[in-house]
């Protein structure tokens, strides 16, 4: 109940497992982190050493004494192994790939043994989904992990806190650390596959047209976004100018294809909006149009690409965020 | 390296087949010392139950339903229970253990059950121990811990090879010995039982009893169990001379010897005598009371117990090995202030029985003038009757004594001393059966005389007026080979004899002393290691008269020690870090000293660009040290020059 009480605070929690969260760059378990208590199985062998303690006294068998010191000694080295197979380890956080809610977001840690002798049987456990894996980092050398953390809600998802533990090389005891990594996926909302909105994308609200901008017409130069297409860069310009300039052309022609929030119904909440608009982006990257992003406050310019659909699922995920 | 997910907690975890059989390996190395002792049924009864776990493994079959089991367990109860007539004995009990093994293998599905199976084992190991802690059933029980250790770790580490397993089980006893080796020596030893024993706890302990009658001790004579060893200062006294007293017999009802009550006296060193001899015995558990020493005892062990015939008793039965020092007088001068009641104990005799033999005495007596002239006519018809001396003599009527005399003429010591008795209390001298041991064989390896039950030997006492109590051997009389070159020499050429006396196996003997040596050490070092031996290792180093408080701390000092060793140790071997990291480090610490601090995002070529910047004074060093950093850390090859010139640079780094 205390303990509990004490958990909840952060500051004592922070104190008790050795670090604040999040953890930047490569994570070390010192000692400090490692903590060490007997198993189920641990106890039990505590237990049948009383025993054979006291039978060893009884009827005065030496080697009973023996039997039962060395399997005393054998217990006492099995905890300082089981520490050590897990201290000192590093853990550091690959790049976890975007994926939509419902999925499962892909972490990707590395564990560095940073030793000669081999760390069988390391299981890294995310804390809040229970989702675990065993791995076997050999001497020297590295292995990786990849968590599946169910990924329920759009937005940034944070790791958060991952365990790892041992019970290797006896299973008597077990040993532990928490890590934090400073990672997270991004979520794009659930995609809701409905029919693209047609393609002139002024069927409602006039001042669409104005500011709809185009690839058919050419109308002017500006100056180079990253997310622009090759093919709209103004090659003649820039080997003018040396400058990168693309070239914006304004039109109502068919290929151009809005996303508009404003051409969903009304009675779609927040985020059913927000899936219905990813589906849409996916149906148009598939369809290979150019296809530009309105909401309120956001405008992303018509374009196609990784680049553009990674930006308009972005933009998606995040909205309204705080 | 691939990972595995494992939904389940480690403890849940189905068994591998390599788990099984290391089970199964374990258990059927520490079962089968017990396999000697358990009745023939119930060997392949644990023997099929364990086959047939191991087959359902390796089908992968599932394993038999619990009513199955249950109704196995019931059976081979009542088996074990009709055959022992109890299941509360020590034998019963472990048998019942055994058993219970391998119907728990049968219930085993997991890594939990698994466990129990592995502690099982210890248990099983340590019974074994009941019936010997030779060296032989130490070097099995500690192949059968290997096994059983490797199988833990096996459990723990499923993705390795089987040999690593080993090799960490190993390694991880190495590190257990030294805790062990410390526990072993300084925990608190108590004296004595806890709590009962049960009452079959030392039946089939081979010795001397305290009866004598014909055949017992020729039973004995078939044994090479030790009953003791003797380790002499200085050279030990030739074997005619080595007569090991034990119990002394008084009251003959025709057949049996026996004694009762013996009456505890004072006890008085004989007075001058002939040569002393100082010398310590390992004497092996018997389950009575007597302590052997050597005739005539001229000290007492502590805390021993003196009779007024004679006899050394312990406080209580023998029975761990027990080890004395004792001092002991060839040719004691003669005592003769016996009581006058325990002379006329001594000319008692049956009535009515072998009156042939009664007859001969009353005539000795009756030709003789003096009790020596008697026990010489006596002496006389025993080496004139060509009597033979076997272990395997032919059975005796109710007249013992004068069938043994006149007719058979063929037997063992027992049979030469009973009716050598008989005869001198029938010719009205004093005189009484003595038994215990003669003899006993010297090991030319560390010069130790070993006594085995083979030796056992009876003689007689008889009471001469102004010589006291005399020993007189009738069997040497009668058969001198007996005594000048022990059994073997008696024995008549085609006889029997046990396998190691036989005189064309001298190599075996050879061999034989020298592990005799060895299970001496061992004896005496590690079964015979008891609080008073505990006390002498902590007067070594300074402490006098410990008690259980001095040795836990001492213990305890000593295991925590040990544990920051280990723990040191498990430190080195993870903590040595990378050079090229550790100069680095002691880099950006130098530097951080001077104000400029590392951002986290700042590469390490960014950082020693804008510090050659900030200190231009340092700018060729701080360059070629981020290039070769650079280079060491993330290039291939990394040239020891190199790191060396890194860890130079570092060192001489100077930013003042």
């Amino acid at each position: 109940m205390i303990l509990r009480a004490l958990l909840a605070n952060p500051r004592f929690a922070n104190w008790l497992y050795g670090f604040t969260p999040p953890e930047r760059g490569v994570v070390i378990l010192r000692h400090r982190r490692v903590y060490i208590v007997p198993t189920r199985m641990g106890w039990m062998y505590g237990a049948t050493l009383v025993v054979l303690l006291l039978g060893s006294i009884n009827y005065a068998l030496s080697l009973g004494f023996a039997l039962t010191f060395l399997l005393a000694g054998l217990g006492l080295a099995g905890m300082v192994h089981t520490a050590r197979n897990l201290a000192r380890t590093a853990v550091s956080t690959g790049r976890a790939e975007p994926v939509y809610a419902g999925e499962s977001a892909q972490f990707h840690l590395l564990l560095d043994g940073r030793v000669a002798f081999d760390r069988p049987s390391i299981l890294v456990r995310h804390v809040a989904s229970g989702a675990q894996l065993v791995v076997d980092v050999p001497g020297h050398s590295l292995a990786e992990v990849v968590l599946a953390v169910p990924a329920t809600k759009r937005g940034r998802l944070p790791l958060g806190r991952v365990m790892l533990e041992t019970r290797y090389p006896l299973g008597l005891f077990r040993a532990w650390s928490y890590v934090e990594p400073d990672a997270s996926c991004l979520v794009y909302p659930h995609p809701e596959r409905t029919p693209l909105p047609p393609a002139s994308a002024d069927a409602r609200g006039g001042t669409a047209r104005a500011r709809s901008i185009g690839s058919d017409d050419f109308s002017a130069l500006r100056g180079y976004q990253p997310s622009d297409s090759p093919r709209h860069v103004a090659w003649k310009a820039v080997a003018r100018t040396e400058k990168m300039l693309t070239k914006q052309f304004s039109g109502e022609s068919a290929g151009e294809l809005w996303l508009d929030w404003r051409l969903l119904p009304d009675e779609l909440d927040l985020e059913q909006r927000l899936s219905r608009l990813t589906g849409w982006v996916i149906a148009a990257e598939e369809s290979g149009a150019p296809y530009g992003l309105r909401m309120p406050g956001i405008d992303i310019a018509p374009s196609r690409g990784e680049a553009h659909r990674a930006a308009c699922l972005q933009a998606l995920a995040l909205f309204r965020m705080v | 390296m691939s990972a595995i997910a494992h939904p389940l907690a480690p403890e849940l975890r189905a068994l591998s087949g390599r788990d099984l059989t290391g089970l199964i390996i374990s258990l059927i190395l520490v079962v089968a010392p017990h396999a000697q002792r358990a009745p023939w049924w119930l060997a392949l009864l644990v023997v099929s139950l364990y086959s047939w776990r191991a087959y359902l493994g390796y089908m992968r079959a599932p394993l038999p339903p619990r009513w199955l089991l249950l109704a196995l367990a019931a059976a081979g109860m009542v088996s074990i229970w009709s055959y022992y007539h109890t299941v509360f004995g020590r034998t019963p009990g472990i048998m019942l253990l055994g058993f219970f093994s391998g119907l728990k293998l049968l219930e085993m599905r997991n890594h939990r059950d698994a466990g129990v199976v592995a502690f099982l084992c210890f248990f099983l190991i340590i019974t074994n121990f009941f019936y010997s802690q030779s060296i032989p059933t130490a070097l099995l029980m500690c192949v059968a811990l290997a096994a059983i250790s490797t199988t833990l770790v096996g459990f723990a580490a499923p993705q390795r090879s089987s040999r690593a397993n080993l090799r960490t089980a190993g390694l991880l006893l190495a590190h257990a010995t030294p805790a062990a080796l410390a526990l072993f020596l300084l925990f608190p030893r108590v004296d004595g039982p806890l709590w009962g024993v049960p009452e079959d706890a030392y039946a089939g302990i081979t010795g001397l009893s305290d009866t004598m009658s014909p055949g017992n001790l020729a039973h004995l004579a078939q044994s090479d169990a030790v009953a003791f060893r003797v380790e002499f200062q200085g050279k030990p006294p030739p074997s005619a001379q080595r007569y090991w007293r034990g119990p002394v017999l008084w009251d003959f009802d025709g057949r049996t010897w026996r004694t009762e009550h013996p009456v505890l006296a004072k006890f008085k060193p004989p007075e001058g005598g002939g040569q002393t001899y100082r010398y310590t015995v390992v004497l092996e558990p018997h389950n009575y009371r007597w302590m052997y020493a050597l005739e005539t005892a001229a000290s007492l062990p502590p805390r021993a117990r003196y009779t007024t015939d004679g006899e050394i008793l312990a406080r209580r039965p023998v029975r761990q090995r027990i080890r004395y020092e004792l001092e002991s007088v060839i040719d004691p001068a003669p005592d003769a202030t016996e009581d006058p009641a325990a002379l006329r104990r001594a000319l008692q005799l049956p009535p009515a029985y072998d009156m042939r033999s009664v007859r001969l005495a009353h005539e000795w007596r009756d030709a003789s003038s003096s009790d020596t002239e008697i026990l010489r006519r006596a002496l006389e018809f025993l080496r004139k009757g060509n009597f033979v001396y076997t272990l395997d003599p032919p059975r005796l009527g109710l007249d013992s004594i004068d069938e043994f005399l006149f007719e058979t003429k063929a037997g063992f010591c027992e049979y030469f001393a009973s009716a050598f008795v008989f005869l001198m209390r029938a010719a009205g001298v004093p005189a009484r059966v003595v038994t215990g041991y003669q003899g006993g064989d010297i090991n030319p390896v560390d010069h130790v005389v070993t006594v085995r039950q083979w030796d056992a030997h009876a003689w007689a006492e008889v009471y001469l007026q102004g010589r006291g109590w005399t020993r007189v051997d009738p069997t040497a009389a009668a058969v001198p080979g007996r005594i000048s070159s022990g059994l073997e020499g008696a024995m008549p050429v085609g006889q029997k004899l046990p396998l190691l006396m036989r005189s064309q196996f001298h190599w075996l003997r050879a061999l034989r002393y020298r592990w005799e040596a060895l299970a001496y050490k061992w004896n005496t070092l590690v079964l015979g290691y008891n609080p008073q031996r505990q006390r002498e290792l902590m007067s070594l180093v300074g402490v006098r008269d410990a008690d259980w408080r001095q040795l836990t701390a001492t213990l305890f000092t000593l295991l925590g020690a040990l544990t920051a060793v280990l723990l040191a140790w498990s430190l080195r071997r993870v903590a040595r870090p990378d050079p090229v990291q550790k100069a680095w480090q002691t880099f950006c610490r130098k530097l951080r000293a001077r104000g400029i601090e590392r951002s986290p995002y700042e590469g390490p070529r960014d950082y020693s660009e804008r510090a050659a910047r900030d200190l231009p004074q340092a700018r060729g060093t701080i360059h070629r040290i981020g290039e070769l950093y650079v280079a060491l850390r993330y290039g291939a090859a990394a040239p020891p020059a190199r790191i060396d010139e890194l860890r130079r640079l570092v060192r001489d780094l100077h930013l003042t």
